[in-house]
C-alpha cells in the first residue's frame, strides 16, 4: 500500500515537474509581458515584437532588442494593414493580433542572439536558411562561458543620443572621471556640460576630442588621469549632459579655487560653485 | 679577493646605472622633441593659414564675376576652420586668445553664409563689401603679427615646450616671447572689435537668447526652499542647502541641494517667478519594474503638476534602467520645437529623476501662428520624391538664421533610414533635413 502510494506520488511529482518545465517556455513564447511597448524601449519584449513583425514581413531590420525607427514603421504598417488604430504603440490589442497572426520560437531567436549570429526570422522560410554562418560565430563562442552570460540583457544594440557613439560617451566619461570623480553627481554632470558647451562655443575646437585634448585645457589630460577606468556614475553624468541637462549655467570654464594656478581664470565672470569647482563664463 | 669582487660588482652597477640613465634621458628627449614638433607644426600651419586667409579675402575684394566669388568664399571658410583647428592644438587655452578665435569664427560664418547664397540674385551689398575690407585689414594685422612671432621663433630657436612650462609654472609670464607675441595679436584684434562695433553685422552671437519665458515676481530664499521641498518630495527641509548664483550667470537662480543617504538632489530655480530650470535627483536605480510607456505617462503627469501648458512627447529612450523623454510645447496642434523640456524617470518606481526646462523658459511665449502660404500637398511635393512620407505634423522650428518659422514636419523613410524633414509652410523652402539615428550596436558585446 505504502509502496504503491509512494510510487504514485513520485510519478505525480515527476509528471508535475515535467509539466512545469514544458509549460514554462511555451507560455513565454505565446505572449508578451503585459507592458505597452513604446518607441525607445529595450529588452525581451522588443525582441519578440521585432521577431513577430519580421515573421509577417513588416520588419526587415536586425532583431536587436531596441525599439528604433525601423521597428516603429513596421509596427505602424502592421496596424494599418490589420485595420487598427495607427499609434505606433504595442498595446494589448496590437500584441494580441500579432500573437494570433505569427509564430515566435523564442529558443531559436535567443540562441542566435546569444551566439552573436547574423540571422533573420521570416515566416515560411526554413530556419536553417536564415542563419548566416559568419566568422563572428567564433568570437561569440570565445566570449561564452562566463556566468555573466545569463545576466546580460539579450538586446544586441543600445539607445544612443542622436549624433553620438558609445565611444564618444566613453571618452567623455574618461575625462569627467579624471577631472571630477570626487565631486557630487551634479558637479560631474556640470563638468560634462562644460565640455559640450565648449564644443558649441566659437572659441574652442568643434569636436569632443578636440576640446578634451586641447593642450592645457584639462589637468586630468595633462597628467594622464584621464586614462583611469571611469565608473558608471561618470558615464551616467555624461549621458545626462548629452541629453540636455546643464547644471553649470552654460559655463565654459571651471576651476578649483584651491589649486588654480592661473590668475587669469579668476577674471572670468563666475556663475556658481558646485562642490569644489567654480564654474565661469 | 673579496675586495676585488666587491669592487667589480660595484663598477658593474655604476656602469649599468649610467647606461640605464642615459637611455632614459634619450627616451625622454625623443618624446619631448616629438611633442615639440607637434606644437611647431600647428604653429607654422597657423601662420601659413592666416597668411593665405588674408590673400583670399583680398582676392574676393578684387573679384567681379559671381561665378568665381562663391568658390573663393568657400575656400575662406575652409581656411578659417583649419586655422581654428591649429589654434586648438597649441597650449594657449589659459591665455586670453578668445578675440582672435572669435574673429576666425566670424570670418568663417560670414564666408559660409555668403558662399551658399545665390550671388547672382543677391550680390554683395555695399555694407558687406565695407565689412570685407575691414576683415581684410584685420586679417592683415593678425598675419603680420603672427609672422613676426614666427620669425623670432625661428631666429632664436624658441621652444613651445618652454611656453608650456612658463604657463604651467605661471612664473614670469611676461618674459616669454611667444606668449608676448600672441598677446599682441589678441590686443590688435580687440582694438578692431571696438572700432567696428557699429557696422558689425556678423557680430551676432550664435545663440544668445535671454530668458523670455520667465514671468512672475522675485521669490525669496524661503519661498524657493519651500518649492524645492515640494519638488524633492521630502518632509525635512532642514536638509536643503540654498545658494545663489554669481554675477556671471545668464539668469539669477536659487540653487537647492540636499543629501540623504545615497540619494541626493539638486535644483536650479529662477529667482524671478521661482520656476525650476534644472532638476536632478541621483540615487541607485533598482531593477526595472515599469515600462518605458508607463514612465512616459508619469513624466507627463509630472509636467502637468508644474502647469506646463499643452505639450507633446517627441522622443523617448530607455537607457538601462532610466527613461528619458523629450517634450515640446504644443499650441493649436503645432509643435513648438524651441520650447523643449526633458524629463528623466526611474523605471523601478516611476519617480522623476530629473527635468531640464531651460530651453522652455528661454523661448516660451504665446506665439502668433501665421496662416500657411502653401498647402500640405504643395509642401509634400518639395520633399525628395524618393523619401516615403509616413507621418506629418505642423511645427515651429528655429532655422539656420535663428528665426522661428512655421513648417510642415514630415517623417519619412528612404531605404532603411528615417528622416525628419521640415518644409517652410510659407514658401516651401526645405528648412532642415536630419537623419534620425538613435541606436547603435552594443560594442561591449560585440568586441
Amino acid at each position: 500500500m505504502s509502496i504503491k502510494r509512494s510510487i504514485f506520488y513520485t510519478a505525480l511529482s515527476v509528471l508535475m515537474a515535467g509539466v512545469i518545465v514544458v509549460s514554462y517556455p511555451t507560455e513565454q513564447a505565446d505572449a508578451f509581458s503585459n507592458q505597452v511597448i513604446q518607441q525607445g524601449a529595450v529588452g525581451d519584449d522588443v525582441i519578440e515584437l521585432q521577431a513577430r513583425l519580421q515573421y509577417l514581413g513588416f520588419y526587415n531590420g536586425k532583431i536587436d532588442g531596441v525599439f528604433g525607427w525601423g521597428t516603429y514603421w513596421a509596427l505602424r504598417n502592421f496596424q494599418y494593414e490589420f485595420g487598427m488604430e495607427i499609434d505606433g504603440l504595442a498595446g494589448q490589442s496590437t500584441k494580441q493580433k500579432l500573437v494570433n497572426a505569427s509564430q515566435y520560437d523564442e529558443g531559436f531567436v535567443k540562441e542566435q542572439i546569444r551566439q552573436g549570429k547574423d540571422f533573420s526570422y521570416y515566416g515560411g522560410v526554413p530556419k536553417e536558411q536564415q542563419v548566416k554562418d559568419s566568422k563572428k560565430q567564433k568570437q561569440g563562442g570565445q566570449q561564452q562561458g562566463g556566468q555573466q552570460q545569463a545576466e546580460e540583457p539579450s538586446n544586441t544594440a543600445v539607445n544612443i543620443p542622436n549624433g553620438y557613439s558609445q565611444n564618444d560617451i566613453q571618452l567623455m566619461a574618461n575625462a569627467v572621471y579624471g577631472e571630477a570623480r570626487g565631486e557630487p553627481y551634479v558637479g560631474q554632470v556640470a563638468v560634462a556640460a562644460v565640455i559640450l558647451n565648449r564644443v558649441n562655443s566659437t572659441t574652442f575646437p568643434n569636436t569632443v576630442a578636440g576640446v578634451i585634448f586641447e593642450p592645457r585645457a584639462f589637468t586630468a589630460v595633462a597628467d594622464g588621469q584621464i586614462w583611469l577606468t571611469p565608473n558608471e556614475t561618470a558615464k551616467r553624468a555624461v549621458m545626462d549632459a548629452i541629453n540636455g541637462w546643464d547644471p553649470s549655467g552654460e559655463a565654459i570654464y571651471y576651476f578649483n579655487p584651491d589649486t588654480a594656478t592661473s590668475g587669469w581664470i579668476w577674471s572670468r565672470p563666475q556663475i556658481k560653485k558646485i562642490g569644489k569647482h567654480i564654474f565661469a563664463k | 679577493m673579496k675586495r676585488w669582487i666587491l669592487i667589480s660588482l660595484l663598477a658593474i652597477v655604476v656602469v649599468g646605472t649610467g647606461v640605464w640613465g642615459y637611455k632614459e634621458h634619450q627616451d625622454k628627449n625623443a618624446i619631448l622633441i616629438q611633442a615639440e614638433n607637434t606644437y611647431q607644426r600647428a604653429f607654422h600651419d597657423l601662420t601659413y593659414h592666416t597668411d593665405l586667409l588674408h590673400d583670399k579675402i583680398g582676392n574676393v575684394l578684387a573679384m567681379n564675376s559671381q561665378k568665381r566669388l562663391s568658390p573663393e568664399l568657400a575656400q575662406i571658410w575652409r581656411l578659417t576652420s583649419e586655422a581654428q583647428a591649429d589654434v586648438g592644438q597649441l597650449p594657449l587655452t589659459l591665455l586670453p586668445f578668445n578675440k582672435t578665435e572669435e574673429f576666425l569664427h566670424d570670418i568663417g560664418d560670414f564666408s559660409y553664409k555668403t558662399a551658399i547664397r545665390n550671388l547672382s540674385d543677391e550680390p554683395l551689398s555695399d555694407e558687406e563689401v565695407t565689412m570685407l575690407e575691414d576683415l581684410y585689414k584685420q586679417s592683415g594685422t593678425i598675419k603680420d603679427e603672427l609672422r613676426k612671432v614666427q620669425h623670432t621663433v625661428l631666429e632664436e630657436n624658441l621652444r613651445w615646450m618652454d611656453v608650456q612650462l612658463a604657463l604651467a609654472t605661471n612664473d614670469a609670464q611676461g618674459d616669454n616671447t611667444i606668449i608676448d607675441g600672441f598677446e599682441t595679436v589678441e590686443k590688435s584684434v580687440a582694438g578692431f572689435g571696438e572700432e567696428n562695433n557699429g557696422s558689425n553685422i556678423i557680430g551676432i552671437a550664435d545663440e544668445n537668447h535671454e530668458f523670455k519665458g520667465l514671468d512672475g515676481k522675485e521669490i525669496s530664499e524661503q519661498e524657493a526652499k519651500e518649492t524645492a521641498k515640494k519638488i524633492f518630495n521630502i518632509k525635512d527641509k532642514q536638509k536643503i542647502n540654498m545658494t545663489k548664483t554669481g554675477d556671471g550667470a545668464d539668469v539669477q537662480t536659487w540653487m537647492a541641494s540636499y543629501q540623504d543617504g545615497d540619494k541626493n538632489g539638486y535644483i536650479d530655480m529662477s529667482v524671478k517667478g521661482g520656476h525650476p530650470l534644472t532638476v536632478m535627483v541621483e540615487r541607485p536605480v533598482k531593477d526595472t519594474k515599469i515600462s518605458l510607456h508607463e514612465g512616459a505617462l508619469k513624466a507627463n503627469d509630472y509636467l502637468q503638476s508644474f502647469d506646463f501648458p499643452d505639450r507633446e512627447l517627441v522622443q523617448s529612450s530607455q537607457y538601462e534602467k532610466e527613461g528619458v523623454y523629450s517634450f515640446v510645447a504644443s499650441q493649436d496642434g503645432v509643435r513648438i520645437y524651441p520650447d523643449a523640456i526633458q524629463v528623466k524617470v526611474a523605471l523601478d518606481s516611476g519617480d522623476m529623476l530629473g527635468m531640464s526646462a531651460k530651453d522652455y523658459f528661454m523661448n516660451h511665449r504665446q506665439r502668433d501662428i501665421p496662416e500657411t502660404g502653401i498647402s500640405e500637398e504643395e509642401a509634400r511635393s518639395s520633399v525628395n520624391p524618393d523619401v516615403k512620407i509616413q507621418e506629418q505634423h505642423m511645427a515651429i522650428i528655429e532655422n539656420d538664421l535663428a528665426e522661428e518659422v512655421l513648417t510642415y514636419e514630415f517623417l519619412g523613410t528612404l531605404g532603411d533610414n528615417t528622416y525628419r524633414i521640415f518644409i517652410n509652410a510659407e514658401d516651401g523652402t526645405e528648412e532642415k533635413v536630419e537623419r534620425l539615428k538613435a541606436t547603435e550596436i552594443k560594442f561591449s558585446r560585440a568586441v
